[in-house]
């Protein structure tokens, strides 16, 4: 592939993109007749139907910018503007996994600098690069909204709590190798792609996926279960009921 | 201030009451909670009563600014023949600030109840939630809530019975932290680059589409319902006279029990220590912000500060979002300043010259200081591009982005000139991580306490 087909960089103008196949096209062309149709203004499902050709190709090609600005009766130029304005619309294939490091101030000062700094070493890529075998993409990230489960690591944006160099190591090993990973909170692992479709706005049709991985960590229940009388660890009086969560009570 | 009182007295679980029940996510468990209660109140209520008793309750907005809750739907012209929409602030991206997550995928329906309340009390026939785009799990669990409203009677037409209609969109960002302004917000909802917009008019006149509109955070919307259900008296029974109410406090960083910490408003961060197993082991306070990053920080002299709307500003800060970030004395502050600055920079949206080049310009200066390679004069400078952003940007990034750096400065310059007479960082970044003291280094464990597979 040439460049101006695997990337959406900014600089001279590139040649018109080529449209998706018809039966890509027809497919996306139904689903964007859904999206649009949730809105009271069409040009309101643009970060949606952008969430949808990044579902389709892994990320916001030229061919995909093509399709929204089709669907929504824009031009290419309005598309772009907008696609390049956020980050996570991305403008190189991501991996098949997407992993993403928290290195803002509260998740890098307990760790989050030093589990990137070896990720990126053990991987041998650097922020934003694939590994050569297409599986991981690696990035890192402003604050996720987790900061009492630091340092956080998210993998097709669910949470992977309370990481260390180690365990993210693990973690993309098994990535790699195909075994199924379940993240601390959210469903067992789909890919960049499918996670893409969720965002778009098309639920997650996997049987249970909702109610996987409980209501949250010891961190989201640490003050209910004070309020209730309970102890947590370092607490006066302490009994035994695990920081992170062994579920030593359930 | 050294009793204790007894976290059981202290703390008041409302909207995190259920969490540890048995899949709090679904509607039969909210149910069992109260849940869809108020609305059956709210519905055979005048709107108009209706925004008059969130008035009178003194809900003020959890989002940062702590605006009336009430007054902003008050400010919803009616009667003029345009449609209104309630759009849900669910872009939770301010640097500590983690609450509005763990709610949403704990209880979706808590948010939902609120806003078909929110809605009948402006006359909204369209409202929407905007999720930030990078929690999967939490827009998972709002589309599987939100389709068991609709198939419950509680979303769609002629609610329970009472004539009211109302639909709901989840809609997911893409990753910018701009978009938690409500202007660049409402941009953003229109499909376009998330920037904000020159106000008047504000949203309430003229907000998305044209039309007016109420931007209120998740939080705010999800404590309207246990109003309802227990009256305005109970609500200013809890908190003070001018901060009514209960809020969820984020304790995090360098603390035993990092988490979330459900209290009146007004208790101070010496009481949620003292209850919550202190500082790590071994280790003393060195600074913390009140509300996220944006919010002036604090040091140990404000361990007393009552953390409402008014200690909290007295005192020389904001109580923002009550994001607690809890660092230790292994902390550099310029390493932890220097780091909120690129977030800034980064997130900067290009609108206006102070904040698009000030950031910039401070990110440059701050590196080269942290590396031991700053030059006399380089704090003056940092703290005049800081005064050329704040209060002269379009919007309040600017503001947020000049706190860390004239508090920092203000509280420990000491250590800001250690780094440049020293030519180095004095500390070592490994002091500061949670394996350093060999705690928490045991590989992590699945954050469930009650492990749910279907």
């Amino acid at each position: 592939m040439s460049p101006s087909e695997t990337s959406t960089e900014l600089g001279l103008p590139a040649m018109p993109a080529k449209p998706y196949p018809a039966e890509v096209h027809e497919r996306l062309a139904a689903d964007a007749a859904e999206l649009i149709a949730r809105y009271p203004q069409s040009r309101s499902a643009l970060l949606p139907l952008l969430h949808l050709v990044q579902a389709e190709e892994g990320f916001v090609s030229t061919t995909g910018i093509r399709f929204c600005a089709e669907q929504l009766d824009l031009t290419t130029a309005e598309v772009t503007a907008v696609a390049t304005f956020y980050t996570m619309y991305r403008r190189r294939p991501a991996g098949k996994h997407h992993v993403g490091v928290c290195t803002n101030t509260l998740c890098a000062v307990l760790g989050g600098d030093q589990i990137f700094a070896e990720l990126q070493q053990h991987l041998g890529i650097g922020n934003n690069e694939t590994t050569e075998d297409g599986e991981i993409s690696i990035e890192h990230i402003e604050c996720n909204a987790a900061c009492d489960y630091a340092p956080v690591v998210m993998v097709n944006w669910e949470f992977f709590d309370n990481q260390t160099p180690d365990s993210t190591r693990q973690l993309v090993d098994d990535l790699r190798a195909g075994r199924e990973v379940r993240p601390t909170r959210g469903a067992r692992l789909c890919s960049f792609k499918e996670s893409a479709r969720i965002l778009a706005g098309f639920p997650d049709e996997r049987e249970g996926a909702n109610d996987e991985s409980g209501a949250g960590g010891a961190p989201s229940l640490a003050g209910l279960r004070l309020a209730k009388g309970e102890q947590l660890p370092g607490t006066p009086g302490a009994r035994v009921v695990s920081p992170r969560g062994e579920g030593s009570d359930a | 201030m050294t009793a204790t009182e007894p976290a059981e007295k202290l703390l008041s679980p409302v909207l995190s009451a259920s969490w540890d029940d048995h899949r709090p996510w679904t509607l039969e468990t909210y149910r069992r909670h109260d849940g869809y209660q108020g609305l059956r109140t709210a519905l055979e209520m005048d709107p108009d009563a209706l925004i008059a008793l969130v008035k009178d309750a003194g809900l003020r907005g959890r989002g940062g600014a702590g605006f009336p809750t009430g007054l902003k739907w008050q400010f919803i012209p009616q009667n003029d023949g345009k449609p209104h929409y309630l759009v849900v602030n669910a872009d939770e991206s301010e640097p500590g600030t983690c609450k509005d997550i763990p709610l949403l995928f704990a209880n979706p329906h808590a948010l939902i109840e609120g806003m078909v309340i929110a809605s009948y009390a402006i006359r909204c026939n369209h409202a929407f939630i905007y999720l930030r785009g990078e929690v999967v799990p939490v827009l998972r669990r709002l589309h599987a809530a939100v389709a068991e409203a609709y198939r419950a009677g509680y979303l769609g037409s002629n609610i329970l019975g009472s004539g009211f209609d109302l639909d709901i969109t989840v809609h997911a960002g893409a990753g910018a932290y701009i978009c938690g302004e409500e202007t660049a917000l409402l941009d953003s909802l229109e499909g376009r680059r998330g920037q904000p917009r020159l106000r008047p008019p504000f949203p309430a006149i003229a907000g998305l589409y044209a039309c007016p509109t109420v931007v209120n955070n998740v939080e705010s919307i999800a404590s309207v319902p246990p109003i309802l259900v227990r009256g305005k008296e109970w609500f200013t029974s809890l908190g003070t006279e001018k901060s009514p109410g209960f809020t969820l406090y984020s304790l995090s960083g360098h603390v035993t029990n990092p988490g979330q910490y459900e209290a009146p408003l007004g208790v101070t961060l010496r009481q949620l220590l003292d209850v919550s197993g202190g500082i790590r082991a071994g280790h003393r306070l060195k600074f913390w912000t009140p509300g996220g990053s944006s919010t002036p920080m604090f040091t140990d002299e404000h361990l007393d500060v009552p953390l409402d709307y008014e200690g909290v500003g007295a005192a020389g800060s904001m109580l923002g979002t009550k994001a607690l970030q809890v660092f230790d004395e292994t902390t550099c502050v310029v390493r932890a300043v220097t780091r909120w600055t690129e977030f800034y920079a980064h997130e900067s949206c290009g609108k206006c010259t102070p904040c698009r080049e000030g950031t910039y310009w401070l990110v440059q200066l701050l590196k080269r200081i942290e590396a031991g390679q700053g030059e006399p004069g380089d704090l003056e400078k940092l703290l005049d591009i800081a005064d050329n952003i704040n209060g002269k940007s379009f919007c309040a990034l600017g503001d947020g982005a000049a706190s860390p750096i004239v508090s920092s400065l203000q509280h420990f310059r000491a250590e800001y000139e250690q780094h440049l007479t020293e030519r180095r960082c004095p500390f070592d970044p490994a002091a500061s991580t949670v394996w350093a003291d060999g705690q928490r280094a045991a590989a992590p464990s699945p954050a469930t306490e009650r492990e749910v597979h279907a």
